[in-house]
């Protein structure tokens, strides 16, 4: 039999020009034209001046910062989103539905109100980092706050990509795991990791690429000193107030760029995986 | 001889041991605790740490009233734009088959991988005093960055695909079935949508909204690139936020983070309803 293709199959409701109409437009108006215009810009800057702005040394150090407490933070999420998702899902404890509600307060909490309150939390008179300051350890104001600020804004996307799949996994899979002599640990292994890996990644990514481009809970605990705790964004946001639009440019478009490219890897690397555990 | 037992051990064999179930279950408690809770919690404790007369001061103090007065006319104006167009995209999306649809779905996702910062910035570079059409709109009296409009187009961006997403997963599980009942049965194309499909998406909708307004309101990064920060004109609650807290002022700052602080817990609230909601309607 062959199949009609999508394309030509006629149209039964009504209302699709107009729609997709107005969806192109307000899609270019609101989003593709100023996108482009930000790529157009860096096409009038001069080689050696955006070669100048991006390789300074205080701009690179920010870059490097930025893509590298995203990476570490997002890793972070994965280990903790997997904990909490899997405790979600798999045990019925009392207070389950509030833990369950709890996850997504990063969502929903403004980011400025998340940076003061975690810088609040985390300074050496606050709950935790009083604590952690009699361990020798200082959160507030240092890289490790910017990777702490960012673990919080990336924690939901993994709990609620995991979630869903492993609500899915049949338990005949664990129990012919089971049967076939495997224990606990092995099973959770070999049998229920590799269907979780693609959630994980995908969960990974979106905590990524969220934590790169974070500016409001990151700037009130990092400190933001230049070679240091200085992110991208602000760097950014710097270079705007000295009126330097040529220098803004130039370091967004890397950042935007870097993003698309580690997350088009991303992506690549785990259409492989699926190809190699479910071949067609 | 007797098999049956109370426990049979191929169920034994895919749980962990009740030790190991109480250590898990511990564990993601105190990760909850320590990441989601305890920020939660600090900020109304240095909210209330100078009681409430301070509080209520820090509030209904002018600068304050003109920043919830901003922020609220800009969700107004930045919500209804977004939650147009989401059911606009939604229904080509959903309801019909054309080519390029999946690379419609990644560009209206794009908002959410670009930086806020970003964001800002690509208004800036169209709208500024150095942009393209800035000139041109400072030429007929109309100011857009540091003034009210720049604001609203970030907001616009930030938010653009909040009810989008929440809106085509939802339609495209629904299908078409009942709408082409419907025009069958004689009803014209907008009577179709107000009373089948509307009715049919109106708790995704109703959320696509929540989670698009608690972002308008509490957007910090990109409206603070295009707001200029002046006070009691262009100020939003957030950024009346960082300026109390880079004064030092805490117990201010924290009062009226608390505002939209209590704004998330509402959107948490009624996601946590509705989801509720749903699950009933579908399970029965």
């Amino acid at each position: 039999m062959v199949r009609p293709r999508a394309a030509s199959r006629p149209h039964t409701l009504p209302g699709f020009g107009l729609a997709l109409g107005y969806t192109l437009f307000y899609l270019g108006v609101v989003v593709l034209i100023p996108l482009a215009g930000l790529v157009f810009k860096t096409f009038t800057i001069p080689w050696a001046d955006f070669r100048a702005a991006v390789g300074a040394p205080r701009v690179m150090a920010a870059l490097g910062l930025s893509f590298g407490a995203a990476l570490v933070a997002a890793a972070i999420d994965v280990l903790l989103g997997l904990l909490i998702a899997w405790a979600l899902v798999r045990y019925p404890f009392p207070g389950r539905r509030l833990a369950d509600a709890l996850v997504d307060l990063p969502f929903a909490l403004p980011t400025a109100v998340a940076g003061i309150s975690l810088t609040t939390l985390y300074s050496p008179n606050g709950w935790l980092g009083g604590f952690l300051n009699t361990l020798g350890v200082q959160i507030a104001f240092t890289r490790l706050g910017i990777v702490i600020a960012l673990i919080f804004i990336g924690l939901p996307f993994v709990v609620r990509v995991v979630q869903p799949v492993l609500q899915d996994i049949e338990v005949e899979q664990e129990e012919v795991a089971a049967c076939l002599g495997a224990g606990r640990l092995q099973t959770f292994l070999r049998v229920i990791l590799p269907v979780l890996t693609p959630a994980l990644v995908t969960g990974f990514t979106l905590a990524f690429a969220r934590a790169v481009g974070e500016y409001g809970s990151v700037i009130f605990i990092a400190g933001n000193l230049p070679m240091v705790s200085e992110i991208a964004p602000l760097i950014i946001v710097i270079k705007l107030e000295q009126y330097d639009f040529a220098g803004a440019t130039s370091v967004a478009l890397v950042m935007l760029a870097t993003a698309f490219l580690l997350l088009f890897a991303i992506n690549v690397v785990q259409r492989r995986f699926r190809k190699r555990f479910w071949p067609a | 001889m007797h098999i049956a037992r109370k426990n049979p051990p191929l169920s034994l064999a895919t749980r962990e041991t009740s030790a190991m179930r109480r250590m898990l279950i511990a564990a993601a408690l105190i990760v909850l605790l320590l990441f989601l809770f305890l920020p939660l919690a600090v900020i109304f404790r240095e909210a209330l740490r100078m009681g409430w007369q301070v509080y209520l001061d820090a509030i209904a103090e002018p600068y304050a009233v003109a920043a919830i007065r901003l922020t609220l006319v800009t969700a107004a104006i930045a919500v209804p734009f977004n939650l147009f167009f989401g059911i606009a995209a939604a229904w080509c999306i959903a309801k019909f088959d054309f080519r390029g649809k999946n690379l419609l779905v990644t560009l209206i996702d794009l908002p959410f991988s670009v930086s806020p910062v970003i964001s800002g910035l690509v208004y800036v570079l169209l709208f500024g005093a150095q942009g393209w059409l800035g000139p041109w709109f400072a030429g007929h009296g109309i100011q857009i960055i540091f003034a009210v409009p720049g604001i609203v187009l970030a907001t616009v961006f930030v938010t653009f695909p909040f009810v989008a997403r929440e809106l085509i997963p939802l339609m495209q599980e629904q299908g078409r079935e009942e709408e082409e009942a419907a025009l069958l049965l004689g009803a014209g194309g907008l009577q179709t949508f107000l009373r089948i499909t509307l009715p049919n998406i109106k708790w995704g909708l109703l959320y696509g909204v929540l989670l698009c307004n608690a972002r308008a309101m509490g957007e910090f990064g990109a409206v603070s690139v295009v707001s200029g920060h002046i006070r009691g004109l262009t100020n939003t609650i957030p950024l009346h936020v960082e300026i109390l807290y880079n004064e030092y002022n805490f117990a201010a700052a924290f009062a009226v983070a608390s505002l939209l602080t209590l704004l998330a817990l509402v959107t948490l609230t009624a996601k946590t309803l509705l989801a509720w909601l749903y699950a009933n309607k579908t399970g029965s």
